[in-house]
């Protein structure tokens, strides 16, 4: 198909923001629709390409290719793949929603909100789709901003902190990630990510090699975010305003993810090995992730900041997931089945992650809207007061947790599945995180909030609105129908990760 | 007979100075009139000019040279090449905005824009320049204007800040002057034209001797740590104008000089010696970052900011030692650093100008006291934040283009220089940040509710510069083009 | 022997002494209370007279009269310098001295004589001759000092004028004779070919110079020799401070340049050049340091004249590679620059005493025009371009270091950048500073005219110094080759 589809997810938005520039105060609500309508489209083409994409051919499809900095010898090449469809939908999804619920719960200063949520959102498609590392980076900084913006003017009592610290530990990250680049390129005298990748800069030298790798390693890792440099996380969502938390966990920390997939993995495979079969930093990092921030979780009292935490405990399967990929390819024979369910695990978690959690967040908006509370300790009995709410909560935690029958369960089981098959011992250890998950999914919020009995404070709750089950609802079939059925979104990753491990399986022994 | 474009380029602004210096002192508006004419002048026909270089035929064009003292071998040699051009640029930019924002000034116009004006012609000369007694006449021309104008219409310990820069600049022009002299006298050729004396060449011994005084002497002007503790007091102590020109084009005067006399003529010495000028510049970059950083007095910040930008340059500059082993590294670093001049000029001219149209309306510098502009003035902090995620290297923007060039250059030739060169990246990031929260966002003091809005002229001024910002960051390839043009060639002329 | 073209050859000579007599006779015989006026005419009479006769010499073949006195190059060069120098001082030293003292023809007469004096000092070729010269000078300098007999202060100036001068001219005196008897002659040549043989010691020929450089150091104000200028300067009146500015450096220099050049040539050079390496160094360095505490304008101006003779000396330092055309041209420049300085101190000095710096605060809004002429005037003494100063010290800096002598380059360069910071304390009363005072100042004619003047010198021959430079190069081309 010659039509630039991709070019046209990632624009789309932008097109928006540029055509609400010119509408003045006064024109909310036809703000508000506009947005709608333009974070529809990237919808259905998402939905296109989906349908389109060749399971059987597998690979790049839908390349575009174009002259863009002829001095620097950087394309602007995009394209899509097994890892990065699922990323596109669930970012273009997740922007519509977001754009819904915004409609009806901004006030302030619409249209600079909405403008920074498309810019938000081009941002995200961006480095889904580029296979140019300068491309990538542009669009990876591009979305800084807007996400700065949005927590920044938008946000709660202590946003300007919560925003500065995490722009500057992200932008930290990113010039690292620079100049991981600029090293790379220099080494194998190309900027398109497949041809770097493909060229094992360093293969040789474990030296530099690893140097490299921990560039890229440590921007993504901040990202995801991993034990020790995820202390922007908790403020960062907890200032957000909701759409914000939404896109943030939902999509934002996945970039990290795929980075790392793209990246430190499919160029550096020796040294994420060696750093998880050898020197076992990563694996450490990663089920402390996991237990500890399971752990917090436990310990919080404020019902917006235990979802922030889980979010870090929820992307260490991711890490765990990849340590378990590394570590097979690395040991090849055997072990490269399971690094192929481990890898599959971790990039079903990103999205599964992205599901849940920005339902999470999007639940947690609704009750703060009306209780104007977000304590836990002020709730109680609400699933009585409240019954459809509840359900719809109750479903989310249920498939946050991993229950069997929803989606989070299928990403769980691969990850460990995967890690028992490599790495055994932080298997078990991470195996402890998903009973403290279930320990605070289960006692501080459902208990807290839904058990035990009403309040007369809550006496006259309102249940949920129309537009509210609108944005929940297309989540929660999602985490129902995948969870029975997970194939769909399964086939083309592990198409991906089937055969991402053959090649590096190859290129190392 | 062609057009003398750069003779009208640089002699417009001394012609408007001596015009302003014949009208009546009161008439104020006359004298804005003829400055800003004047300045359009210059403007227009920079822009021209950069909109007309060939980039296919490369090399020096707009020529002019006439004879002018052959009893010493000096003569009226001008003409611009892919480096110099993107200056001339900047300056008419500078100027003309500079003027605009000084709208306003009611304490004796006259002789300030008679000396604005005279100030730029020496910049605009400089660049222009081909004939190194020509540079030197053009760049000790715009040291003494700066005197006065500090002096006179300045604000914090002025005359204390006026001396230390004029004794500052001058010694380091002069050695840079006495270091010349050695070498035309060692060429013998007996002309002082900077062509005849780069083909010339020199021995290595005399070189090494030679590069440090005319390097560092003229890169003193360009802020080159230690020698940088002029220019905060400066910038900080001058009026608005004057801060823009200084920062935004006069720091650039010291570095290209710099490189276009030092690294030209002493292309062996520059190999041996940048390696250790190299390590200044990262003490440029990150320790201005961090002591911008913790400044109170939000015109500091911006002095310091500029203090660590201007590390960028000479870093940039220092790519060259790589030519050896990787031509397209020095050829990517060089170009960063005049990239960087380039943009970094028109953002520090963003950022004087708003910090001066800030302190105009409110009358106070430190940051615990301003908060809330942005509601006040929103044009004013847009503009700002342009420039100051520019600053940050903020893709979009032509403050990335410079950045990524330099830091590709310099990784091929210094390794960690261009890692430690990142911790400026985030520091940086830091205190822009520091800064657009403390004076914009937050809660609005009282006192600054009934604020006059931004004028015609500043909005204009700001809007001209975030073009050029804006600009040259989404579609850089024009520019880009011109700068490769001329960094090749020069290359070319050093090896 | 060609009576015709000797007298033509001594023409400026014998109209300045003619002039002079003619005043000095004219003022003598008419009566006391009679106006003076006339007087200021008749010497700018006698000056342009001998100009004009001065230029009417130029392009000749180099030649020395009676054996004594060379008409050459240098030596007409040196000679229209020092007129023009002195018509200067006339013309702005009309009113100031209206003021002052009511016999004034004496006054001009006796600058017609000093003239006269230096006017044989440019040519003089023969020590004796030189002698003679430079105590004819002192004499007219000392009683030009303490001219205005009221004043305490010109009086006691003129007598530490008188002794300093006195003393270091026995010194000379017998440096000289000390040459006459290693040498047995009194012309240059013949002292160069008395030194020829080697069989003077290096040692004797280095006291030589010291000594002679005594008498000539003190005529130039050049460190150590220099002790009288301050005083002399601040205590005489403005006009004759400019005149001693200019004057005796005019002639000064000359001597110098030709004493040393051709008397004491070839390997012996190496003596004298280092000689003036080190006088030159420490001349600046103490005139640049010692004018930066200076409050008196006129003090300053006397350092910084003592400062200024040391750059000159760079000139005679490196006179065998070209250094006579910068020399002659950095006279030029800076006799604009200082005769402009003084010709402002004489504006702002009616009336009241205006001699110390304050003076000068906020100039340039009482009177703009005359602030911006000192404000050029002292950056040409600095050396920034583009003005007369900065062409002229490049050149010097040119031959200097074509001669090697780049250590002195550097202190030069040092030294301006230090002169600056003093000149710019001037600016900065005068621009810098709010007025004491609110009245205009009043500027009679013949001082304006005299300010535009050295303005139109200095910036004219900074930017097209090709006017003059031409004129200096084939002069002095024709006596020291190479120039």
């Amino acid at each position: 198909m010659d039509f630039p589809i991709l070019s046209a997810i990632t624009f789309v938005p932008l097109v928006g923001a540029l055509i609400i520039l010119v509408f003045k105060k006064g024109q909310e609500e036809l703000i508000g629709r506009l947005s709608i309508a333009f974070a529809v489209v990237p919808v259905l083409l998402a939905i296109l390409l989906w349908v389109n994409y060749d399971q059987d051919l597998g690979g790049i499809q839908f390349q575009e290719d174009y002259e863009w900095i002829p001095v620097l010898n950087s394309r602007y090449t995009m394209g899509i793949d097994g890892l990065s469809l699922p990323m596109v939908m669930l970012t273009s999804v997740l922007s519509l929603l977001a754009g819904l619920y915004s409609n009806f719960t901004i006030k302030e200063r619409v249209k600079e909100y909405f403008i920074s949520l498309l810019l938000l959102e081009m941002g995200m498609m961006g480095v889904f789709l580029s296979l140019d590392f300068v491309l990538f980076y542009v669009f990876w900084e591009i979305g800084l901003v807007p996400m700065l913006l949005l927590i920044a003017l938008w946000g709660g009592p202590r946003r300007e902190y919560a925003a500065i610290k995490f722009f500057l530990f992200t932008l930290a990250g990113s010039v690292l990630m620079l100049l991981a680049i600029i090293a790379v390129y220099l080494k194998t005298d190309t900027f398109n990510i497949i041809e770097a990748a493909a060229a094992q800069p360093w293969a040789d030298n474990i030296g530099a090699a690893s140097l490299a790798f921990f560039g890229f390693f440590i921007a993504f890792a901040i990202k995801l975010p991993s034990f020790p440099i995820h202390t922007w996380l908790p403020d960062a969502h907890t200032e957000a305003p909701v759409c914000g938390s939404v896109l943030l966990a939902g999509v934002l920390l996945k970039l990290g993810a795929y980075g790392l997939v793209r990246m430190p993995l499919s160029m550096f495979p020796q040294v994420f090995g060696r750093f998880v079969v050898d020197i076992p930093i990563l694996p450490i990092l990663a089920v402390i992730s996991i237990v500890y921030g399971a752990m917090v979780c436990m310990a919080q009292w404020d019902l917006k900041r235990l979802i922030a935490y889980s979010s870090v405990s929820h992307m260490g399967y991711v890490l765990l997931g990849l340590c378990a990929g590394a570590a097979g390819i690395y040991l090849g024979g055997d072990y490269l089945e399971s690094a192929n369910l481990g890898l599959n695990g971790a990039a079903m978690q990103m999205f599964t992650h992205g599901v849940t959690t920005g339902g999470l967040f999007f639940l947690v908006g609704m009750i703060y809207d009306r209780a104007h509370t977000r304590e836990l300790r002020d709730f109680g009995g609400l699933g009585v007061q409240i019954p459809y709410y509840y359900g719809m909560m109750l479903v989310t935690c249920l498939a946050s947790l991993g229950l069997p029958g929803l989606i989070g369960f299928w990403s769980e089981l691969f990850v460990f599945r995967g890690a028992f098959g490599t790495i055994p011992l932080y298997a078990i250890i991470g195996g402890l995180g998903i009973v403290f998950t279930a320990g605070y999914i289960l006692w501080k919020i459902v208990q807290h909030m839904f058990l035990g009995q009403p309040k007369e404070r809550w006496a006259s709750l309102p249940d949920m609105t129309s537009w509210e089950k609108a944005t929940l609802w297309p989540l929660v079939v999602t985490m129902v129908i995948f969870g029975i059925y997970p194939m769909p979104i399964l086939a083309p990753i592990n198409g991906f990760m089937h055969s991402l491990v053959e090649n590096l399986a190859q290129i190392l022994h | 007979m062609e057009l003398p474009l750069l003779s009208i380029i640089v002699f417009s602004p001394a012609v408007g100075a001596l015009i302003i210096m014949a009208l009546p002192k009161h008439r104020h508006n006359d004298i804005k009139l003829v400055a800003a004419i004047a300045s359009a002048i210059s403007c227009l026909g920079s822009i021209y000019a950069f909109f007309t270089y060939d980039t296919a035929a490369g090399g020096i064009q707009f020529e002019e040279q006439f004879a002018w003292i052959p009893a010493i071998g000096t003569s009226y040699h001008v003409g611009v090449d892919g480096i110099s051009l993107p200056l001339v640029l900047l300056t008419g930019v500078i100027i003309f905005a500079g003027v605009l924002v000084s709208w306003v000034r009611e304490q004796r116009p006259r002789e300030f824009f008679a000396l604005l004006l005279l100030l730029v012609t020496g910049v605009f000369g400089t660049f222009v320049a081909l004939d190194l007694f020509l540079l030197f006449v053009f760049y000790e021309l715009a040291v003494l204007p700066m005197y006065l104008l500090i002096g006179i219409w300045g604000t914090t310990r002025k005359e204390y800040a006026a001396m230390k820069l004029t004794l500052y600049l001058l010694i380091g022009s002069s050695i840079a002057l006495a270091g010349v002299i050695v070498a035309y006298v060692d060429a013998g050729l007996g002309t002082f034209d900077l062509l005849k004396l780069a083909e010339a060449g020199f021995e290595p011994g005399l070189q090494t001797l030679l590069f440090l005084p005319i390097f560092v002497g003229f890169d003193v002007l360009g802020g080159l740590w230690p020698f940088h503790t002029w220019s905060p007091d400066g910038h900080v102590a001058a009026p608005t104008a004057v801060s823009m020109l200084h920062a935004g084009v006069l720091m650039k005067m010291g570095a290209y000089s710099a490189l276009r006399v030092g690294v030209l003529l002493l292309p062996d010495a520059a190999q041996v010696w940048l390696p250790w000028i190299v390590i200044l510049t990262v003490i440029n970059v990150v320790y201005g970052a961090t002591v911008a950083f913790a400044q109170r007095d939000f015109k500091y910040v911006i002095g310091y900011s500029s203090v660590s930008h201007m590390g960028y340059v000479t870093m940039g500059v220092a790519t060259i030692c790589a030519l050896g082993s990787s031509p397209e590294g020095a050829q990517l670093g060089l170009s960063g650093a005049v990239m960087q001049m380039f943009s970094h000029g028109v953002m520090t001219g963003i950022f004087f100008a708003v910090v001066g149209l800030i302190y105009r309306r409110t009358h106070t510098r430190q940051l615990p006291e301003l908060g809330g502009l942005a509601r006040k003035l929103p044009l004013v902090a847009a503009a700002f934040i342009i420039a100051g995620l520019s600053s940050m290297g903020m893709p979009g923007l032509s403050g990335f283009v410079a950045e990524f060039q330099v830091l590709m250059g310099t990784y091929k030739a210094f390794p960690l220089v261009a890692i430690l060169s990142l911790i400026g990246v985030v520091v940086t990031a830091a205190y822009i940040l520091r800064f657009t929260y403390m004076v914009f966002f937050g809660p609005l003091k009282e006192e600054f509710r009934g604020l006059p809005p931004i004028s015609a002229a500043e909005k204009f001024a700001l809007a001209f510069m975030c073009i050029f910002i804006v600009g040259f960051g989404i579609a850089p390839g024009y520019i880009l083009q011109i700068i490769h043009t001329g960094v090749s060639e020069f290359l070319a002329a050093i090896q | 022997m060609d009576l015709a073209l000797t007298a033509w050859q001594l023409s400026p000579e014998l109209v300045l002494l003619v002039a002079g007599l003619v005043i000095m006779l004219v003022d003598a015989l008419r009566p006391r209370e009679s106006d003076s006026g006339w007087a200021p005419y008749a010497a700018l009479a006698g000056l342009a007279a001998a100009l004009v006769a001065s230029v009417s010499l130029l392009g000749r073949e180099p030649d020395v009269v009676l054996g004594v006195l060379a008409v050459d190059g240098l030596s007409l060069v040196a000679k229209m310098l020092a007129l023009v120098a002195v018509a200067i001082v006339v013309l702005f030293s009309g009113p100031f001295m209206k003021e002052r003292a009511s016999r004034r023809g004496e006054f001009y007469s006796l600058l017609l004589f000093a003239t006269l004096a230096i006017s044989i000092l440019t040519g003089a070729s023969d020590i004796v001759l030189v002698f003679l010269g430079l105590d004819f000078l002192s004499i007219a300098s000392y009683v030009l000092t303490g001219y205005v007999r009221e004043s305490k202060r010109s009086s006691e100036a003129a007598i530490k004028y008188f002794l300093y001068g006195a003393t270091l001219s026995a010194v000379m005196l017998y440096g000289l004779s000390l040459l006459y008897g290693l040498t047995g002659s009194t012309s240059l040549d013949g002292v160069a070919a008395g030194l020829a043989g080697g069989s003077v010691g290096n040692g004797m020929i280095l006291a030589v110079l010291v000594l002679v450089m005594a008498g000539l150091g003190f005529k130039i104000a050049a460190v150590p020799f220099h002790q009288w200028a301050p005083d002399a300067y601040e205590g005489a009146s403005t006009p004759v401070t400019a005149f001693l500015s200019l004057g005796p450096k005019v002639a000064g220099f000359s001597v110098l340049a030709r004493f040393l050049y051709f008397a004491f040539p070839g390997e012996v050079q190496t003596n004298w050049v280092a000689l003036l390496f080190a006088l030159s160094a420490v001349t600046m360095t103490v005139g640049n340091l010692t004018a930066i505490w200076q409050r008196n304008i006129k003090r300053l101006l006397a350092y910084s004249s003592i400062a200024q003779a040391g750059y000159l000396m760079i000139g005679v330092a490196s006179l065998s590679t070209g250094g006579l055309v910068p020399l002659l041209f950095y006279l030029g420049a800076y006799l604009f620059a200082n005769l402009g300085a003084f010709a402002v101190v004489v504006a702002m000095s009616r009336g009241q005493s205006g001699e110390d710096i304050g003076d000068y605060a906020g100039l340039a809004q009482r009177s703009p025009g005359l602030a911006l002429a000192m404000l050029l005037f002292l950056l040409s003494l600095a050396g920034i371009p583009p003005l007369a100063g900065f062409v002229g010290k490049v050149g010097l800096f040119l031959s200097a270091v074509d001669r090697g002598l780049i250590g002195l380059v550097v202190i030069a360069v040092v030294n301006s950048v230090i002169s600056l910071y003093y000149y710019l304390q001037v600016v900065r009363q005068m621009y810098l500073l709010d007025p004491q005072r609110d009245e205009d100042v009043a500027v009679a004619r013949p001082v304006r005219a005299t300010v535009l003047v050295s303005v139109v010198g200095v910036v004219l021959l900074g930017i097209v110094p090709m006017l003059l430079l031409p004129l200096i190069e084939q002069a002095a081309g024709a006596i020291i080759p190479g120039s």
